[in-house]
């Protein structure tokens, strides 16, 4: 079976295959989604516009649903910035992964939330939301900043790391219970010059972490792609010509081999649609020395396609792809990219896609 | 005794009948219908208990004028409708 799961703008689309198997959620909102690795239940989270995020859980492969308590913030947390004097709320779950035996959260206005119990109760991760660098999280594309990627390093799932938009790298190396600022080397053009390199004002745009390698991280960053040789300390630029862009949001790095990672660029943040309008997937296999620019069964420009930066998944053979758009565009490939099928173009808006483990 | 009543646009995520219910205030409403109805809670108020930002309250006519705690005054003949706000579109 090669099951994936589709959170769009208007429900949770299941697909086996090319084949779209199940509709869940009919019209509303699906932020992420996550199949449990242990016992295969899938966890939903939903942005119902007026009645804020939920949490679903499907024991039965997306039969039936169960609502579960969403993460929430603490009466007694802190506000957000220096800007607020109230106490915060969940605006929305950005991504879900499980590690360390927990399922965690990472949301927008940045907290950072961890269930021990499948997701009947949650608790805020106080030391990072009490860090006094937290406060200077920004808002990027949203009006707040937000946690988009948590990795768990494999060989010890208490080192952590996570990627926030605006707000740069942070580490843990004790299950979350102490953060470090990580990411040095990483440079943010949109800061004065004086800023322009530290770590605290970078806008981590995705992070991926090689599963057999996860010294090597990948960070498709605001306005460039960087790598990492020492699981998030320092990062080193990649400059070459080849990619058409440096600009994007997607990432992910082969299972297997950590010098393979593939991308897909777009013009620029005050223009996100591809270069040209034609839309590419690029892939390096060289750790960044040269990029393959891969189109094969994407369509021909005129194209306007975003992918998010959670609209691009690989499997865990390394082989098969599968990438969704804003425009609702889904393709998949099963030989690394080189080359696509399109699933479907008339989905709705496409948060995010992922293979069922 | 006050009537509270909710949007229908809400029962498709949860149930939330109308009730009567005592209080003299939209938050001491809410607070009955809640001890009954827990799950009710997070789809209208935010964990602060904050009025979500895009559900609307109203007494009879009038819209209530504290979203934070929802205190306004509420009579035993009133009616309390819970509404999601419309925004452009």
């Amino acid at each position: 079976m090669a099951v994936f799961h589709v959170a769009t703008r208007k429900g949770l689309m299941t697909y086996d295959g090319s084949r779209l198997v199940d509709t869940a959620f009919l019209g509303d909102p699906v932020t992420s989604v996550i199949v449990d690795p242990r016992d295969g239940a899938i966890y939903a989270a939903l942005n119902l516009g007026h009645f804020g995020v939920k949490l679903r859980r499907s024991e039965d492969k997306g039969k039936t649903w169960a609502e579960l308590p969403a993460p929430a913030f603490p009466p007694d947390a802190v506000p957000v910035n220096k800007d607020k004097t109230e106490a915060p709320s969940v605006i929305q779950i950005w991504t879900l992964e499980f590690g360390n035996g927990a399922l965690w959260a990472g949301t927008l206005p940045g907290g950072l939330f961890r269930s021990a119990d499948r997701g009947a109760s949650w608790s805020l991760v106080e030391s990072l939301w009490k860090e006094p660098k937290r406060k200077d999280w920004q808002g990027g594309g949203a009006e707040s900043p937000g946690i988009n990627t948590i990795c768990f390093d494999p060989r010890d799932n208490k080192k952590m790391r996570i990627g926030v938009s605006t707000g740069g790298l942070w580490a843990s190396d004790d299950g979350g219970t102490s953060w470090r600022l990580a990411g040095n080397g990483m440079r943010a053009e949109y800061m004065p010059p004086a800023q322009a390199l530290d770590p605290a004002w970078q806008d981590v745009h995705r992070l991926a972490q090689c599963p057999a390698a996860p010294d090597t991280i990948w960070c498709q960053h605001h306005n460039g792609i960087f790598l990492s040789g020492d699981m998030g300390e320092s990062f080193t630029e990649i400059t070459a010509p080849s990619a058409p862009s440096r600009f994007g949001f997607a990432v992910v790095v082969h299972p297997r081999d950590p010098n393979t990672a593939w991308f897909v660029p777009a013009v620029k943040d005050e223009c996100r649609v591809p270069v040209d309008r034609r839309l590419v997937v690029s892939r390096t296999r060289d750790r960044g020395k040269s990029f393959d620019v891969l189109a094969d069964g994407l369509p021909p420009p005129p194209v306007f396609d975003l992918i998010y930066r959670h609209g691009l998944d690989i499997d865990s053979s390394g082989d098969r792809l599968v990438m969704g758009s804003t425009t609702g565009n889904l393709w998949s490939s099963d030989n690394g990219g080189a080359k696509w099928a399109c699933l479907s173009q008339t989905l709705p808006p496409i948060n995010q896609v992922r293979w069922a483990p | 005794m006050a009537r509270v009543s909710f949007t229908g646009n809400l029962k498709r995520h949860v149930a939330c009948p109308p009730a009567t219910v005592s209080a003299t205030t939209v938050r001491e409403a809410l607070d009955a219908v809640f001890a009954t109805n827990a799950p009710l809670r997070s789809y209208v108020l935010d964990e602060q208990g904050r009025l979500r930002r895009h559900v609307n309250i109203y007494v009879n006519e009038r819209m209530i004028g504290d979203r934070v705690t929802q205190s306004d005054a509420v009579r035993d003949t009133d009616e309390i409708f819970v509404l999601q706000a419309l925004s452009g579109g």
